[in-house]
């Protein structure tokens, strides 16, 4: 069974068709490209995915669940994290409160402990503090722990967005331009990050990215999206010589 | 987030202290009724003031009600009290916490419509509300009093027991800001679409804030009934919603000692400088262009006083604020 | 009868909200700022008008012209110094500046020319009949000149070339100045009118009910806003249409249920469309961008 999985999934937008009839299917620990010209609707397509639009048709069934008219935040607890292509960071809080926040559904305790200060409330808090700080470890973030988010430079924003979602302990985790505004080798070492966080935690990663070298190299399978529609998937090698991909890439 | 031990016990001290100076000051009259009389506006409005600062502060979101929750508080508890046969503490009690479930519940009531909205309904509908709020109090004069206010409500409210509520106000909306929930509110603040991706349900955290907020404004509404012991429905009009308002963006949103301190200050220059009084409003007026136009987050910002940096600057130290969430 | 009699009082005062109510919603549409100062310049529209007739003897008409540029220039004035500087900055810094400068106008007038009412100078004595219902002189000019100023907002925003420059900042600010555009003078432009309309609002205002003080602005500023939201914020037919359901069941709850619950329906109808309908009746949805 795929952990996401799309049926003739589509959206209208004022009567401007944004998609319409995508079928993905994305199984575990898949690490799955999705590419395409832009304005070619990627970003509709994670934002289907995770809430923020409602599809005018079709199914999203994730993890054997149809989730159809469930709200952004229930998309995040079944499981879906996401970074955003404009950093969306809490820029007033530090880079620790920004992963705090995010382990916010796993955490129990209730607001009565927390005003208490019950011993559920401290333990909580403890185990979060090194959880968060553990997560920090993986971007090299942990020595900026007290920094304002916004102070950040925009490389470790990225990585900070990327703990964030990971906080949320996801299954799948999306990423929307990872690599935008990096230089290459700043962008091969995210790469690397990405393969590592990969394997560490166990998830399924779906991004988006305009390079198309830099997704041929380390991603499995690739979507290719153009006007709205999947016009091609399959593993990179095929995507590469697909004259559809040529097409919308080059213009014909 | 440190469990500091010491630097508990040394604010319980420092409370207890003040505490105890007060009340002898009260006792041997070097405070007089007048005085009294000032020092508990100020607690008070204090308690609004924090309170408050949760949902504009805090969850970012400009509310205009506060004193029409405070309201629903003062008469709620005043009505109570009146026909109350308890026991003067325990009809006391019961009448504080009917006022907080009264406010919170219309809280609720005005939250859900006004939550639901993006952008700056929530503003037009707290002022809406707040205006309808005591548009009822005057229409059901039968059990309000009306415009003609409501009288000999009992005296309970004295120093010691506002004293400690306020304490309890501030410490809890303190501990709230510190906790998950606390962090998803202000997550929400920051930035709603990054809040609701990673999980926060924004609309029950909004209302959290929102209810918990309006709990406090009517228990600050009922010690203020159960002191001032007549209550006039023009106490809780627009203005005075606004200058809760001035309290919270002059010690900074997002800033409890700020508010706490902002709370004092306004409170009580207004009764010393009588002469000023008149243009005071001018005064504020022009002071909240310019601090919006030149720092957005209030005179403080989002810093907090830290006790122990004033305790430092005593030893001859270098003395800091600390940023919230760093307590 | 008397039902005719109360529509018509109704029809009266409500086109004097939706007057009010225009400026708001194009501020709106095209800023996203409540200007909670416009119902304050409601009240210097009618003091404008008042000592202009009473100290300097001009006739209404002239009078209103006056109220209409000086409020026009005032609103200019507060857009530049206050609000434009904070267009970038978070929403709710904006929208206490505004609670600000309402706070400011109201006791400039307030010192100025104490707190208490003044009485307004008779506009038009006498009324018509048409049939067996008697209509003030007041009340079809109020309605003749809101109607009018309607149908000239109208064609100013649909037909010329500031309207389609308003238009355009409002649905995009960056596209508008990219096209060429002087997104400052047009946001300026709209002030101007709003504010303006704000003015002849004011003054029709005080001929029905002629008492002038400087907090008259704040509550009907209020109910005015409430009418544009009731309406569809940004819509220019919504804020009319808005205003004239205002005034009335302001008018109805009046005659028929009690004067002192007409605050609170007008508040409650406001409560029942946002639960209804948020975007108001005529308002469109609006997805932020993600």
């Amino acid at each position: 069974m795929p952990l996401l999985k799309t049926e003739n999934l589509g959206i209208t937008f004022g009567g401007l068709k944004a998609l319409s009839d995508v079928h993905v299917e994305i199984n575990e620990h898949e690490l799955v490209g999705l590419i395409g010209p832009n304005g070619a609707g990627k970003t509709t397509f994670f934002n289907l995915i995770t809430g923020v639009y409602t599809p005018t048709e079709g199914k999203i069934i994730f993890d054997g669940k149809l989730m159809n008219g469930k709200k952004n935040y229930q998309f995040n607890n079944i499981g879906i994290a996401r970074t955003f292509q404009n950093i969306r960071l809490f820029k007033g809080l530090t880079v620790i409160e920004n992963v705090k926040t995010a382990f916010h559904s796993s955490m129990k305790y209730s607001p009565f402990s927390g005003i208490l200060k019950l011993p559920s409330y401290w333990k909580e808090e403890k185990l979060i503090h090194e959880k968060a700080i553990e997560l920090l470890r993986v971007f090299s973030l942990e020595n900026l722990i007290n920094e304002n988010a916004s102070n950040l430079p925009y490389g470790q924003q990225r990585k900070l967005e990327i703990a964030r979602a990971l906080a949320t302990n996801p299954k799948l985790l999306l990423l929307d331009e990872p690599a935008a505004g990096m230089n290459p080798s700043e962008t091969s070492e995210l790469m690397e990050t990405i393969d590592i966080i990969r394997k560490r935690f166990n998830i399924t990663i779906l991004l988006i990215e305009h390079d198309m070298n830099l997704v041929m190299g380390i991603c499995e399978k690739i979507f290719v999206l153009d006007y709205g529609m999947i016009i091609a998937k399959g593993v990179p090698e095929k995507i590469k010589s697909n004259p559809k991909v040529i097409a919308a890439y080059l213009g014909e | 987030m440190k469990n500091n031990f010491k630097y508990t016990a040394f604010i319980v001290l420092l409370l207890l202290v003040t505490y105890f100076v007060f009340v002898f000051l009260i006792s041997s009259k070097t405070i007089n009724n007048y005085y009294q009389g000032i020092l508990m506006l100020i607690m008070i409005n204090v308690m609004l003031a924090v309170s408050l600062n949760l949902v504009t502060g805090f969850l970012g979101q400009l509310t205009l009600g506060h004193a029409g929750f405070m309201a629903i508080g003062a008469y709620v508890s005043a009505l109570f009290t009146k026909v109350s046969e308890l026991p003067d503490i325990l009809s006391f009690v019961i009448a504080l916490i009917l006022a907080g479930i009264a406010a919170a519940a219309a809280g609720i009531i005005i939250g859900i419509p006004a939550l639901r909205l993006k952008g700056d309904y929530i503003a037009i509908l707290t002022l809406s509300a707040g205006e309808i709020i005591r548009g009822l109090i005057i229409y059901f004069d039968e059990y309000t009093g009306g415009s003609r206010g409501m009288k000999m409500i009992p005296a309970y409210s004295n120093f010691s027991n506002v004293f400690w509520i306020m304490i309890i106000t501030i410490f809890v909306i303190y501990s709230i800001i510190h906790s998950r929930h606390g962090r998803a509110v202000i997550a929400i603040r920051e930035d709603e679409i990054a809040a609701e991706s990673v999980g926060i349900n924004i609309v029950n955290y909004k209302l959290f804030a929102f209810c918990i907020s309006a709990f406090f404004a009517g228990v600050a509404g009922a010690l203020f009934a159960h002191y001032n012991t007549l209550l006039d429905p023009n106490n809780f009009d627009y203005n005075y919603s606004i200058e809760m308002l001035i309290m919270v963006v002059f010690g900074g949103m997002g800033s409890l000692t700020g508010s706490i301190v902002a709370a004092l200050g306004l409170t009580a220059l207004p009764q010393i400088l009588s002469d000023f009084s008149n243009y005071r409003m001018l005064l504020y007026s022009i002071l909240l262009i310019i601090i919006m136009l030149f720092k957005p987050s209030g005179l403080f910002g989002t810093h907090e006083f830290s006790i122990m940096a004033i305790g430092g600057l005593f030893k001859g130290k270098k003395s800091k604020t600390k940023k919230r969430g760093d307590l | 009868m008397n039902f005719i009699q109360q529509l018509i009082n109704g029809l009266s005062i409500g086109s004097v909200y939706a007057l009010v109510a225009l400026g708001y919603t194009m501020v709106y549409g095209i800023v996203k700022l409540i200007n909670f100062a416009h119902g304050d310049i409601i009240m210097v529209g009618s003091y404008i008008v008042l000592f202009s007739m009473k100290s300097a003897g001009f006739p209404f008409w002239i009078s209103i012209l006056g109220a209409f540029t000086l409020c026009a220039i005032l609103g200019v004035v507060i857009e530049r110094v206050a609000y434009k500087p904070l267009r970038q900055a978070p929403r709710i810094s904006a929208l206490i500046t505004a609670i600000g400068v309402s706070i400011l106008i109201q006791n400039v007038f307030m010192l100025s020319f104490k707190p208490d009412p003044r009485p307004f100078p008779n506009v038009i004595d006498g009324n018509f009949g048409i049939g067996s219902i008697n209509v003030s002189y007041t009340t079809a000019l109020t309605i003749g000149i809101s109607v009018l100023l309607m149908i000239l907002l109208q064609l100013i925003v649909k037909k010329t070339k500031v309207g389609k420059a308003m238009r355009a900042v409002s649905e995009d600010e960056g596209a508008a100045s990219l096209m060429g555009i002087n997104v400052n003078r047009t946001i300026s432009i709209t002030f101007a009118i709003g504010s303006g309309l704000a003015a002849v609002g004011g003054a029709l205002y005080s001929a029905a009910y002629p008492l002038v003080d400087p907090f008259m602005g704040a509550m009907f500023g209020l109910k005015a806003f409430v009418a544009a939201v009731i309406g569809g914020i940004g819509s220019i037919p919504g804020a009319i249409l808005g205003g004239l359901i205002m005034g009335i069941a302001e008018s109805m709850t009046k005659a028929y249920i009690s004067s002192q619950l007409t605050d609170i329906i007008v508040f409650g109808i406001l409560i029942v469309v946002l639960l209804v309908k948020p975007s108001g009746i005529m308002g469109k949805n609006v997805k932020e961008k993600v």
